[in-house]
This record gives structure tokens, C-alpha cells and sequence, in this order.
């Protein structure tokens, strides 16, 4: 998948993919392949710098976080004591004091992951195929398009916070000159505040989608729409027997990033809601940083984690699922 | 989205690595508890230069005024300099733990009164008696509930600076334009001054946030009917002295004097903005509104209820528990303290009500917008000193008092869950705290 993300931005750049097809394969077919024949720790040893990062910043905590997992760790405590499977039973438990709250945090995450996926895959893909047009100021409008995502999410979170307020905020004081209703609580009610959550979040981060489809628009060749048009395809036919199925190995890498991606979604909600009214748009991530950081009760909180990566892992796999006959199809095209 | 992806994995990564930094210290400097502050003080020092680190969260307009203080104390003190870090106080209280267990915390450091319990349960700080004996400090220099509030388990951890409540600003042209002379000091006069307010065509008066400061308001209000927010056996803000307070607050909205739902800061934007006339916050917000340019004046809040209270907080010098602790900075720290804690009239620039009584006497706060509410530092109530207290409260209360004002749960019925939800998470930090 990364590779293929490489290329593809490289294309956008303009650097020359055909070539770097040919020589990639002019140097598997030489003979002089022989000659460059490594030694078995050569592999390796490029491969250290990355995998002491991954080791140390992944791997290391990922595994220390299951011992944490098992133990009411508070790091600050001297003693932390070894509870079991305690944590994790307590996230199953109703009536703990941490149940409500967690499944409440994951509720809402699924909520806000519904929400965006679709508009996330969707939206993108509407603004990719419009840049691929030629017209004037199509680069500014790939500029203006991209901006909002260079953007940090305090920025983006605190900028939106006050547009969006009911009372003070710009947002509803058009509304109101346009006639519409203006006294909806943006970032005090439920549902407004999914739509202020999912619309900001779509307005924030639809560059980058956008910018993985327009590679991947690039990456299909022109004969197969001369093709399709010589076979009589409309433009509707063309989307949708050349456009997509080019897009597919693209399409499978943008969901599970936008799926991971919404389902880590904690800023928006932490500064534009502060996760209310109440504790409605507290996502999982929120209330891990809440449980683990703020109240030290490392323990629960690693359990959370895992619970949650336990369903992330889930959704993986049921995408990849959902792709993968796709697989032999992209390796015999390659 | 990536970015938004990678943002989450940097900061899990960046925690994940920080946690394990700090076990794999911890696992070198964890062993010292109950380690004293160091021999008895002396009152000067005479050793060799040291560098002290100083750790505040002074980022608003009180920031200027501690750094001028440092500056002071740096060229009055040749062999002492002190550098300030200065960050936002949420920020302070997840990094202050996790730096000294680290054995990177700093040499000294300012906290509020209600975080000094939790810290020295987590033996973040350590006890500083003999520092407030060398000082001459006794409880007659304090109010009572202020010195009494920094005493954990017997022993003391804070040297109070400053003492800070809420207080009632209201807009003087506003007040003018309605006929109001006299800022309300009671629930018939506020609510009087609030019809006044709607009748001179100012819509929404008083807008009840949802969010902080809320929560203190409803601290007040319940100290203000007799009631305890905590008690021997739990939380206890869901009383009927809880319950009437949200019920206020929540009428406030009914009435028709504030908006629904008001969004977080906005009541405090809206009375910058002259949108509305009047609005309770701290009186650490004194030099920003007076910057604003805004006519304005600040008064107690009204006593809603049958007695004369209102919500406080305190900042205090601590000093961390360090690993091999340094005997000179220990001592030069210890210089430092006691020369700001004379000092704490300049401190009053910013805002803030020196908490000696002596220091109040000699006319620190003569003239200042917080005269008025110096005078009223006898009806301050701090929360109690339990470990934890402030994290169960962000949990438990701040969210039932948002609810209620919100409208989406009735007052009761929010406050009563809350307060279970307090109590059993009370009773889990008893028993991780070994109380």
C-alpha cells in the first residue's frame, strides 16, 4: 500500500513513474543481478535505523501497555498492584464506574466514524475528479482545496469553536441574515454538534483524501478511457467501469486510513465541545487521554486501549475483506 | 485526516514513551518517599550560585507580574537565580508528576490549594512545616480555611500566595442606561437588577454557562445554602442545598435572562462584547477585562442563598520531592519562597488577593478593582483537601452542573447521579491512595 502511495505522489509531482517502472525491472532481468548478491545481515542493517524506531516507539510500548493493562497503575503510586483481567472486566461490567463512560466514549466514536467515513470517501473523490479537469485556476483551487489541512487541529478546533457558537458566532448570525433558523446550539446539542464535529473534520482533512485520489486518477491510463469512449461509454459508464476499478487498490488504502483516522478523532471534540452537552461526544481516544492522563489510572486506561484496538483491528480486517479479491487482480496488472 | 491521524499517534507514542521513560526512572528514584524538605531553614543563603527551576501556570495577565517578581528577586539575590516555566495549569498538573517521579522536576514551584492533597498523596510534593515555622507563618496571618485547606495528613505543603474567588463583574453603562445604582448583593436586588436590565432593552443579562465557570458558581451557590460538596463519606453536592443551587442556575435560563446552551467562553466574550450585562468569573480575569477597555466594575456575587460564601481557590508554593536532593537549592528554593511570599503586595497587580493578612493590612489591594472583594475573604470557601478531588470533580460535578444548566437533565436527578459517581470514585482513590 505505502509503495503505491509513493508513486502516486510522486506522479502528482510529475516525476517520471514510467521510468522508474523500467528500471526497476531492467534490474531485476540483468544478468549482473549476480553480482550484486548481499550478504545475509545487509537487509537488516538498512532496515535497523527504522526498526529500532518501530521497536522502540511501537512494539515496546504496545507489549509494556498489556502488563500495564493488568496492574491499577498509577505511576505516581508506589505500589501498583497486580489486579488480573480486573480492568478489562470492569469495561464489561455494567455498573463499574468506568463502564457508562467507556462504552458512552465508544458510542460516540462509532457514531462520529459512521458519520464521516462515507462523506470522507465520498466528498474527496467529488473534488478529485473535478481537479483532474483542465481549467484556469485549477492549481489555486488545488491550493485552496489542500489549505485547511496544513492546519493544526487547535487551530482548526478554536477557529470553528467561535464561528459555530449559538450565541456569538458567525455561522448562525448568517443563517439568521439568510433567514434560516439561527439558534441552533452548534457545540452544545446533540445532533448539531455530530454535524459541527463530522462537517468540520470533512472540511479539515478532505485535501488529503482528495490529493490520494488525484494520484491515483493520474495513475490510470488514458488508452482505457479512449477505449471505453471508442466502445460508446458515456461519462457516467466511464466513471464507472474505468474510473473505479482503476481507483479500487487506492480506495481500499483511503478507507482504512479515514476509518483509523475517525476512529482516533479526539481535538475536534476536546476543544470544540469539550466532549458535551453532557459527556455525548467524548470519543474513546478522549476519554483514554482523560482516564490515563489526566486521572493516572494508567491500568484502566491501557485496557481501553486495547479494547479499542481490538475493534479497530476488527474493522481492518472486515475492510481488507471487503477488498480483497481485488488483491491478484492488482498483482497480475503490475 | 492523516494529520489528524498522526496527531493522535504522536501524542500515544509520545505518552507511551514518556511513561515508559519515566517507569524505567522510576524505577531508579521511585524508593525515596517521605523525604524531609531539606535541614531547617535558615532564612538566608550563603552558598554557592544555583540555578533554581521554577514551574507556574501563570500564562494569563497574572504571567507578567510573576515574571517581574522573579526578575526582583534575581538582582536582589546574587547568588541565586531563578528561571521560570511558565505553562498552561492543565498542562502543569499531568507533567508535574510525571517529571519529578522522573527525578527531572523542578527546584520549586506555585500550584492551587485543591491539587496540593492529590500531590502529596502521589508524594509529588513534600511537607514544608519547618519552612512556615522559620517564617514566622501561623494561622492568625491566614484566614483560617486557606491555611487549614494546605495541611495534608498532619503535615503542611503550601505556603499560600494569593487567595482567589469569583466575583460578579457587571457592565457600569448597562447598569447606568437601567436605573441601577448599587451593584445587587442579594437574590431580590440581583433579580430586581435583572428585570431593570431587561426592561432598558438589554435582552439577555446574565448568561448561565454550561461549562467552567459553572461549576463554581454552583460551588458557591450550595456553600451559600449551607451545604458541604464533600463529606466524610463521599460526595455530597447532590443536597438539597446541590440541588437548589442548579435549580437557580438553571432559571436563570427559564427566566428568559440568558440563552440556552451557552457555548464554552461565551458568556465571558458576550460580556467583553457588551452583549450582555453582567457575568460571574474570577478575579483573575480583572486585568483583562480592565484592558478591554470595557466600562466596568466588579463586585461580590449576590448572596443567593442564607449565607455570605463563595467559591476560592489559593495559589501555594510547593517544593517537589527531588531524588538526591541538592541541600543548596533546597535552601535557596526556600529563599525564594519566603522573599515572594513577603513580596505578595506587587503580587496583588495581578489581580489577586494576597492571602497575608499583614500583607492586606499594610494596603496591598487599597485602590484596586479587587478592594471590594478582599474585604469579603472571610465568606472564601476552599475545597476540601482530598487526594484526587479535583479529578473526580471534572468527572462527576462539572458534568452533572452542565446538564442541569443545559436543561437536558433535571437538577436532581443529574446532581444524584454525579454524586454516586463521586462516591464510588472517592472510595477507588482511597484505597489507591492508601487512605
Amino acid at each position: 500500500m505505502a509503495t503505491r502511495t509513493d508513486e502516486g505522489v510522486l506522479s502528482v509531482k510529475g516525476a517520471p513513474r514510467a521510468s522508474g517502472h523500467t528500471r526497476r525491472r531492467g534490474a531485476e532481468r540483468t544478468p549482473r543481478r549476480q553480482t550484486r548478491q548481499q550478504a545475509v545481515a545487509t537487509p537488516w542493517l538498512f532496515l535497523s535505523p527504522y526498526l529500532l524506531l518501530f521497536g522502540s516507539f511501537v512494539i515496546v510500548p504496545a507489549v509494556f501497555g498489556v502488563w500495564i493493562s493488568l496492574h491499577a497503575w498509577d505511576y505516581t503510586l508506589p505500589l501498583k498492584p497486580f489486579v488480573g483481567l480486573n480492568n478489562y472486566i470492569d469495561l464489561f461490567q455494567p455498573g463499574s464506574t468506568v463502564f457508562a463512560t467507556f462504552w458512552g466514549s465508544m458510542r460516540a466514536t462509532g457514531i462520529f466514524t459512521i458519520l464521516s467515513v462515507p462523506l470522507l470517501l465520498v466528498v474527496p473523490l467529488a473534488v478529485a475528479l473535478l481537479m483532474t479537469k483542465k481549467f484556469p485556476g485549477r492549481d489555486f483551487l488545488r491550493a485552496i482545496y489542500f489549505a485547511p489541512y496544513v492546519l493544526g487541529v487547535a487551530v482548526v478546533a478554536v477557529l470553528w469553536r467561535y464561528l459555530l457558537d449559538n450565541n456569538i458566532g458567525l455561522v448562525n448570525h448568517y443563517l439568521g441574515v439568510l433567514g434560516l433558523p439561527d439558534d441552533t446550539a452548534w457545540t452544545t446539542s446533540t445532533p448539531a454538534a455530530w454535524i459541527a464535529l463530522v462537517g468540520v473534520t470533512v472540511w479539515w482533512t478532505l485535501g488529503f483524501n482528495a490529493v490520494i485520489y488525484l494520484a491515483g486518477l493520474q495513475d490510470i491510463p488514458v488508452e482505457l478511457y479512449e477505449a471505453a469512449r471508442v466502445d460508446g461509454a458515456g461519462p457516467v459508464m466511464q466513471f464507472i467501469h474505468v474510473t473505479l476499478p482503476g481507483l479500487k487498490p487506492i480506495l481500499s488504502f483511503i478507507t482504512i486510513i479515514t476509518l483509523l483516522a475517525s476512529a482516533n478523532m479526539f481535538g475536534q471534540s476536546y476543544l470544540m465541545t469539550q466532549g458535551g452537552p453532557g459527556r455525548e461526544t467524548r470519543t474513546a481516544i478522549y476519554q483514554i487521554a482523560d482516564t490515563g492522563l489526566r486521572n493516572f489510572q494508567m491500568g484502566s486506561a491501557a485496557a481501553m486501549s486495547y479494547v479499542l484496538t481490538v475493534f479497530l483491528m476488527a474493522i481492518s480486517v472486515f475492510v481488507f475483506w471487503i477488498f480483497r479479491e481485488k488483491k491478484p487482480q492488482k498483482e497480475a496488472q503490475s | 485526516m492523516k494529520q489528524k491521524k498522526s496527531l493522535g499517534r504522536q501524542s500515544v507514542a509520545a505518552s507511551a514513551l514518556g511513561t515508559a521513560l519515566v517507569l524505567v526512572l522510576a524505577g531508579c528514584t521511585g524508593g525515596g518517599t517521605d523525604q524531609p524538605a531539606g535541614e531547617a531553614f535558615t532564612g538566608t543563603y550563603t552558598g554557592p550560585e544555583v540555578e533554581l527551576s521554577y514551574w507556574n501556570g501563570f500564562t494569563g495577565g497574572d504571567g507578567p507580574f510573576m515574571e517581574t517578581m522573579v526578575a526582583e528577586f534575581n538582582a536582589e539575590h546574587e547568588n541565586i537565580t531563578v528561571v521560570s516555566n511558565t505553562m498552561q495549569w492543565t498542562d502543569f498538573y499531568q507533567r508535574l508528576p510525571a517529571a519529578v517521579t522522573a527525578g527531572e522536576g523542578p527546584d520549586v514551584g506555585v500550584m492551587h490549594l485543591d491539587q496540593l492533597a492529590t500531590n502529596a498523596a502521589r508524594n509529588v510534593i513534600v511537607p514544608i512545616d519547618d519552612l512556615a515555622d522559620e517564617l514566622g507563618l501561623t494561622a492568625d496571618d491566614f484566614t483560617e480555611e486557606v491555611w487549614a485547606a494546605s495541611v495534608y495528613e498532619d503535615a503542611r505543603y503550601g505556603i499560600p500566595l494569593d487567595v482567589h474567588s469569583l466575583a460578579m463583574y457587571y457592565n457600569t453603562e448597562h447598569f447606568a442606561a437601567a436605573g441601577i445604582t448599587e451593584a445587587p448583593t442579594d437574590a431580590s436586588s440581583f433579580a430586581d437588577a435583572l428585570d431593570k436590565l431587561k426592561a432598558a432593552g438589554y435582552e439577555t443579562p446574565f448568561w448561565m454557562p454550561t461549562r467552567w465557570p459553572s461549576h463554581l458558581m454552583n460551588l458557591s451557590l450550595l456553600w451559600q445554602n449551607d451545604g458541604e460538596p464533600y463529606g466524610d463519606d463521599g460526595a455530597s453536592f447532590d443536597s438539597a442545598a446541590g440541588i437548589e443551587a442548579l435549580e437557580w442556575q438553571r432559571s436563570i435560563v427559564d427566566d428568559g435572562y440568558s440563552p440556552e446552551a451557552v457555548a464554552i467562553d461565551s458568556q465571558y466574550v458576550a460580556f467583553k462584547n457588551g452583549e450582555t450585562s453582567i457575568t460571574w468569573d474570577g478575579i483573575w480575569q480583572i486585568n483583562d477585562l480592565a484592558a478591554s477597555g470595557l466600562p466596568h466594575a466588579v463586585a461580590p456575587i449576590p448572596t443567593i442563598g442564607d449565607t455570605d460564601a463563595v467559591w476560592a481557590n489559593s495559589h501555594n508554593f510547593f517544593l517537589p520531592r527531588q531524588s538526591g536532593a541538592d541541600q543548596n537549592k533546597v535552601n535557596a528554593s526556600k529563599v525564594f519562597i519566603a522573599w515572594m511570599s513577603e513580596q505578595s503586595a506587587e503580587w496583588a497587580g495581578s489581580g489577586m488577593i494576597p492571602a497575608r493578612q499583614s500583607v492586606r493590612d499594610a494596603g496591598a489591594v487599597d485602590g484596586l478593582p479587587q478592594e471590594a472583594i478582599a474585604a469579603t475573604i472571610d465568606t472564601m470557601r476552599f475545597l476540601p483537601s482530598i487526594p484526587g478531588i479535583g479529578g473526580v470533580q471534572a468527572e462527576t460535578l462539572e458534568i452533572a452542573v452542565a446538564d442541569g444548566t443545559q436543561g437536558t437533565t433535571p437538577p436532581a436527578d443529574a446532581l444524584r447521579d454525579a454524586a454516586d459517581r463521586a462516591t464510588q470514585l472517592m472510595e477507588d482513590n482511597k484505597a489507591a491512595f492508601g487512605g
